[in-house]
């Protein structure tokens, strides 16, 4: 993990590599993603990361957005794009790989199995997704109370998510949070 | 389900029960530029609904087939999905214009808030609002974990939970690389669940 070699490259390698073991999708690599880019290569702080994080989820599209964040942090708009092509194009490309395989042939079975196996593994990486990025942001019982609210509302209701994420800035707004 | 008209020039076999007419490039783009601006939160919803219910280019059941098949393979799902669904219609430039729709204007959005960010977010009232913000995302995160966890309480299944506890444990505990831990976890899931089905039947 040289840091002295272009950060293009790496930013490229890391998404790559990480992208084919993001079991579950974007938000199963979170873990990593943070391991990675505070950690390891210290391209974010911990406190930028949550709001890298908060900014990916106030924009609208996929959540793989929080890549191109990351990338753009590193190294600009080149940055960002590399991040987000590297991010997507080789499990793009498997996926087009195995779609087309399983249509000529009759390997049922196997993708239930190995999908039923693979859920209680996302499942726990998204909860050590949720784990990491709260220890930074939840400081506070204010900011706990915030996450638990949001929590129990997404869960009980089908409000629209993004009033959720309007609200707890507003109560940040309001200075309520810390 | 109208059995005329049929597509006859595309080789898409497997989609000839849904109703309309093979997409342009330029509808892929536009269908999944929309769907994905739409999508705060997850594009997935948007993503049924436009394939689905209002272009009708897939039923149900194909969209749910191919939805689990993105879904188990690594990398962000709806991105797969988007790849996947385009080439079905259009072979590679279909992949590449619904991928470009789904990503592009998001990715565009996404890098003027950064640089808004970089310049201005230091001021201390935007830096709470993040805060706040981040605080209820969190709480989305953990709200869309306790959905995927209902079923495995339901059947109480012991395995996949315990599967489930160990993985965060050593990822959000005690902040294992990723890798490893898959390499470790991959194979001994499945095949748990393998003898676990071969006991059942």
């Amino acid at each position: 993990m040289s840091s002295d070699s272009n950060p293009l490259v790496a930013l490229a390698f890391t998404f790559a590599l990480m992208s084919l073991f993001a079991v579950g999708g974007a938000n199963s690599a979170i873990p990593e993603m943070h391991r990675v880019a505070v950690d390891v290569q210290h391209w974010l702080t911990d406190k930028q990361f949550a709001d890298v994080y908060a900014i990916s989820q106030l924009s609208p599209g996929p959540n793989v957005l929080i890549v191109t964040l990351i990338g753009y942090s590193v190294a600009g708009i080149a940055g960002a794009l590399v991040a987000t092509l590297a991010m997507c194009v080789p499990t793009a490309a498997l996926a087009l790989f195995v779609s087309r395989f399983l249509a000529r042939s009759s390997h049922a079975r196997w993708p239930a199995i190995v999908q039923a196996a693979l859920v209680p593994l996302s499942i726990g990486l998204m909860g050590a997704s949720g784990l990491i990025l709260a220890r930074t942001s939840d400081r506070t019982l204010a900011a706990v109370l915030v996450t638990a609210g949001a929590a129990v509302l997404a869960s009980a209701t089908r409000l629209n998510p993004l009033w959720m994420l309007v609200a707890g800035g507003c109560l940040g707004f309001a200075g309520l949070i810390g | 389900m109208s059995p005329d008209s049929p597509p006859a020039a595309i080789p898409a076999p497997e989609l000839s029960k849904s109703t309309a007419k093979p997409p342009t490039l330029i509808a892929l783009f536009v269908a999944f530029a929309k769907m994905s601006l739409a999508g705060f939160g997850g594009v997935l919803v948007w993503a049924r609904r436009g394939i689905v219910d209002q272009h009708r280019w897939m039923t149900a059941d194909e969209f749910n087939e191919t939805f689990a098949l993105c879904h188990f393979l690594p990398g962000p799902n709806v991105v797969n999905l988007t790849f996947v669904f385009g080439s079905r219609f259009r072979g590679l430039c279909g992949a590449i214009a619904a991928f470009s729709g789904l990503v592009g204007p998001p990715v565009v959005i996404v890098i003027i808030l950064a640089a808004l960010y970089q310049r201005y977010g230091e001021i201390e009232v935007l830096r709470r609002i993040l805060a706040g913000v981040a605080c209820a995302a969190i709480g989305l995160m953990l709200s869309a974990v306790f959905r995927m966890m209902t079923p495995l309480l339901k059947r109480r299944d012991v395995v996949g939970l315990l599967v489930m506890i160990a993985v965060f444990v050593a990822i959000g505990v005690l902040r294992l690389p990723l890798p490893a831990v898959l390499l470790v976890a991959i194979p001994l899931s499945i095949a748990i669940t393998f003898a676990m089905r071969r006991n059942a039947a």
